[in-house]
């Protein structure tokens, strides 16, 4: 089974890389550019059938490593 | 007083605090690796700058669970008087062994020179040798410092008295109220973005840094005087 994790950074927390792209975009005259905000995405392969354990254990890897829950969000999605 | 520096993968500050600890207040220092089971030996754990792991996910990330990490927990519920400098800050928010956590300069610049302090909190392990209020000097280099904290967090933090250091004038990374450095609730554990170890000999540029050392010696003295006179 295959789990593909998204890392966000919170929307009350500044995302500094996000405004300088947002600017980039204007630059190139992509005006309908609102705001940006950049994350991680990662993939996951997990050597289970159980999707409800999947989805128990990701739950775990996100809060303890793959995500900072004090500045950052986070959701999965579960593929096979 | 026995003091122990710990050394991860990808540390770089790890002989300048070493270095520190001889020349500031001339007390037995260890280099200890990530790798060791047991602090149980040493008063005192510096966690040193760097990039730990190289920075890999997110500063401290990884470093949070090297096996040394269940110590350094330890001996924070021992009472025991641990420094997180720069990178060591970051892994001491990892490990939520202090509060917040440190993302990227609002600037996207590695910021590295002389930054003018402000010592909010004189009564730390590692600060009583300096006075409320009092401006010092002490370099900063990092990326990723600007302080982040919820807002029922920091007024947690205000209340408790957490807040150790602010940065004076400009604010250099963006940290949220100017936050240079935060204390664990006990005053045991300290963080802080710049750097000491850098700035402990007039040569350096400034001896405002040395006094971090020479506070957590009273401190350590101050705890086993009182045990020893009996």
């Amino acid at each position: 089974m295959k789990a593909k994790v998204y890392v966000t950074i919170k929307q009350n927390v500044l995302d500094p890389q996000g405004n300088a792209v947002q600017g980039a975009l204007h630059t190139l005259g992509f005006n309908e550019v609102g705001k940006v905000r950049i994350g991680k995405y990662l993939e996951v392969e997990l050597d289970t059938n159980d999707r409800a354990q999947a989805e128990e254990r990701l739950t775990v890897m996100c809060e303890k490593l793959l995500a900072n829950t004090v500045v950052e969000d986070y959701r999965f999605e579960l593929e096979g | 007083m026995k003091f122990a520096v710990i050394v991860f993968p990808g540390s770089n500050c790890d002989i300048d605090c070493y270095k520190a600890v001889e020349d500031t207040v001339g007390q037995s220092v260890d280099y200890v690796f990530h790798t060791a089971t047991d602090l149980s030996a040493y008063d005192a754990i510096l966690i040193p700058g760097g990039f730990s792991y190289g920075d890999y996910l997110r500063c401290g990330a990884i470093a949070q669970f090297a096996p040394v990490m269940t110590e350094v927990r330890k001996a924070a519920e021992e009472g025991k008087f641990i420094l997180g400098i720069c990178n060591g800050f970051q892994i001491l928010t990892e490990a939520g062994l202090l509060p917040g956590a440190l993302i990227r300069n609002n600037s996207l610049k590695f910021r590295c020179h002389q930054v003018d302090l402000i010592v909010e909190n004189p009564k730390t392990a590692f600060t009583n040798a300096y006075a409320q209020g009092e401006a010092i000097q002490i370099p900063i280099a990092h990326g990723e410092g600007s302080y982040y904290v919820a807002d029922e967090t920091l007024a947690s933090l205000k209340a408790n008295n957490q807040i150790v250091f602010r940065y004076a004038g400009d604010n250099p990374n963006g940290s949220v109220d100017n936050i240079a450095g935060v204390s664990n609730e006990a005053g045991n554990v300290v963080g802080l973005m710049p750097h000491p170890e850098r700035a402990v000999a007039e040569i350096l540029g400034s001896a405002d840094g040395a006094r971090m050392f020479t506070s957590v010696l009273n401190a350590w003295r101050e705890r086993n005087g009182a045990a020893s006179i009996r």
